[in-house]
């Protein structure tokens, strides 16, 4: 094939054009110096709080910790994704301080740990913006989510197939979304499934037709949040507990937090901590 | 030295599949190989683990997209071969080039954002009262095949288009003197002595069309459900993966290597059977 020959040719010639240039090499040299040196950066495990655990969650712990390093300059905080479960796994190890959890603890993870709730998180039932209906009862969603409710009609829109779409097994968006709405019922096999928000949200905002649940934190334009029971999701009817979709998320720790992961803790319950929680979730201190 | 690096090449296959298959080896045995392949039941927070419907879509979605791309892919190269003038046959060549570059997970927002609407139409409006709701979301076999169908075009363009132009320039002089026409011996002659190529570019088109996962994950659909027509939303064995991986841990994440072990091996056995066909080409001329 000297067609393509020629081709590969070319490419490698370029490659070693580029890389052969003074300029180019250093820079090349330069970069590989600056990873390697930030792969072995200095880490003291006395002054380092590791947190693992929830993705949900992961976004928050890490605004907090930038906060919390900017006033605490001797302490580094790492924050990890993995998911609630390799969260509680990984304090169990000893391998993180701190895990991160969405949901609330099955019995046969409680022993010995201390849960603090840093947060509340309402979960949106969101649709395209151009449709009509604005609330649904929890019975309905379910019936929707189960498969028996397929039409809009049917919950007081226009005529038209609900699209329902959920997230993926073992996302902890959906765990509390089974447990709050599905109370038991199974979301039925063939409910279109997105692993990530975004795609959940782009679906939505590209289909008039479509219903999913996604954290009340990414709501944005593209969607529109409909209320539940008659509730609307938001900050006050979350906090009075009227509005239903919501749960807590979690600090857990082996035993009463001590030491850093104690500071650690009390800033984030602290108001410069709770209102960082403010800006996309609902603080749990009083204010 | 060469010998060393081939090796290494080998080494690295060997050890992926072991590693792939170690991991998802406790379930198999568990579950039992033949009860984990044809299971039409995939409820991870129950234990319950059967990847036909996987199976079924990554068939019917790699299926369809050759039905799409294979077509267009072998005339395209055709007529860059044998009809196109220099420089529209340049153009057509880079911007097929160019389809190569683009990553999936572009392929899979045009698809979403293109594609989905324009199935979703088809659905609704044209077989609206033959489909059951869960087919007219837009999201499914069709749509995955229609995106799937064009990422592989840049692999049976190229290689095809090769292919046809290693064909002896003998054979085409001989059919010439004969007084056969352009096209008939391009039917009759070239397409036939480039069939082992063409043959080559359609399994690549297929090995990309198998292993896709993104763009797959953001236009099938999803549900872990039998497909029963060609709107119905589905899930491939490598979109299970890509989807389930990050939040699995015990025996669903053995479960998602286990479905990496069959992954593995319907990609050797489609190898195999293109290999078949290879050689029975190669043996016939």
């Amino acid at each position: 094939m000297p067609h393509r020959q020629r081709e590969w040719d070319r490419g490698l010639g370029m490659i070693y054009r580029l890389t052969g240039s003074g300029r180019v090499r250093i820079l090349l040299v330069s970069l590989l110096a600056v990873l390697l040196a930030g792969g072995c950066a200095p880490a003291d495990p006395a002054n380092t709080i590791n947190i693992a655990g929830s993705s949900s969650v992961q976004p928050l712990s890490e605004e907090l910790a930038n906060a919390f390093m900017e006033k605490n300059p001797g302490i580094t905080v790492n924050v990890a994704g993995g998911g609630s479960s390799a969260g509680i796994k990984a304090i169990q190890d000893g391998t993180a301080d701190i895990a991160a959890s969405s949901r609330e603890l099955k019995s046969d993870e409680k022993d010995g740990l201390v849960a603090t709730p840093i947060a509340i998180d309402g979960i949106a039932l969101v649709v395209n913006p151009e449709n009509h209906v604005d609330n649904l009862t929890l019975e309905q969603a379910r019936r929707i989510y189960s498969g028996e409710i397929g039409n809009w009609s049917e919950v007081g829109g226009k005529d038209g197939i609900i699209n329902a779409f959920t997230r993926e097994e073992g996302s902890g968006t959906r765990g509390a979304f089974e447990d709050l709405v599905m109370q038991g019922a199974k979301i039925s096999g063939k409910t279109g499934v997105q692993n990530t928000t975004g795609s959940l949200r782009a679906a939505v905002a590209g289909d008039p037709q479509a219903l999913a649940y996604i954290s009340l934190g990414n709501v944005n334009d593209s969607v529109k949040a409909l209320a539940v029971d008659g509730v609307s999701p938001e900050s006050g009817t979350i906090k009075n507990g009227s509005y239903r979709l919501a749960r807590y998320f979690f600090y857990l720790t082996r035993e009463q937090p001590q030491g850093k992961t104690k500071s650690y803790i009390d800033f984030v319950l602290s108001p410069g901590g709770q209102q960082i929680v403010g800006q996309n979730f609902i603080p749990v201190a009083d204010d | 030295m060469l010998l060393l690096c081939a090796l290494a090449s080998i080494l690295v296959v060997v050890l992926v599949g072991l590693f792939v298959f170690i991991q998802g080896y406790p379930l198999l045995t568990k579950t039992g190989f033949f009860s984990f392949l044809t299971g039409r039941d995939w409820l991870p927070g129950e234990g319950v683990f059967g990847i036909l419907p996987m199976v079924a879509g990554t068939l019917a979605i790699t299926l369809g997209a050759l039905v799409i791309g294979v077509p267009l892919g072998v005339t395209t190269a055709i007529f860059l071969a044998e009809y196109a003038p220099g420089i529209i046959a340049l153009w057509t060549r880079r911007a097929v080039e160019l389809l190569a570059g683009i990553p999936s997970v572009v392929y899979g927002l045009f698809g979403m954002t293109v594609i989905v609407p324009l199935v979703r139409y088809i659905a609704v409006n044209w077989f609206g009262n033959l489909l059951a709701p869960e087919m007219k979301a837009g999201y499914g076999i069709l749509t995955a095949s229609l995106v799937l169908g064009i990422m592989i075009l840049p692999t049976i363009v190229s290689v095809s288009e090769d292919a046809l132009r290693a064909v002896p320039q003998a054979y085409k002089e001989g059919s010439y003197a004969l007084g056969v026409h352009h096209w008939q011996t391009v039917y009759h002659n070239i397409l036939p002595a480039a069939r082992t190529g063409i043959m080559a570019s359609v399994v690549l088109g297929m090995g990309r069309a198998i292993g896709e996962t993104m763009a797959i994950l953001m236009v099938a659909g999803n549900a872990a459900a039998l497909p029963t027509s060609i709107f119905s939303p589905v899930r491939t064995l490598s979109g299970n993966i890509g989807l389930e991986m990050s939040y699995a841990s015990g025996e669903h994440a053995q479960a998602l290597f286990a479905t990496g072990v069959v992954l593995f091996l319907v990609i050797m056995i489609l190898n195999g059977i293109a290999l078949l066909i290879a050689r029975k080409g190669a043996n016939d001329r």
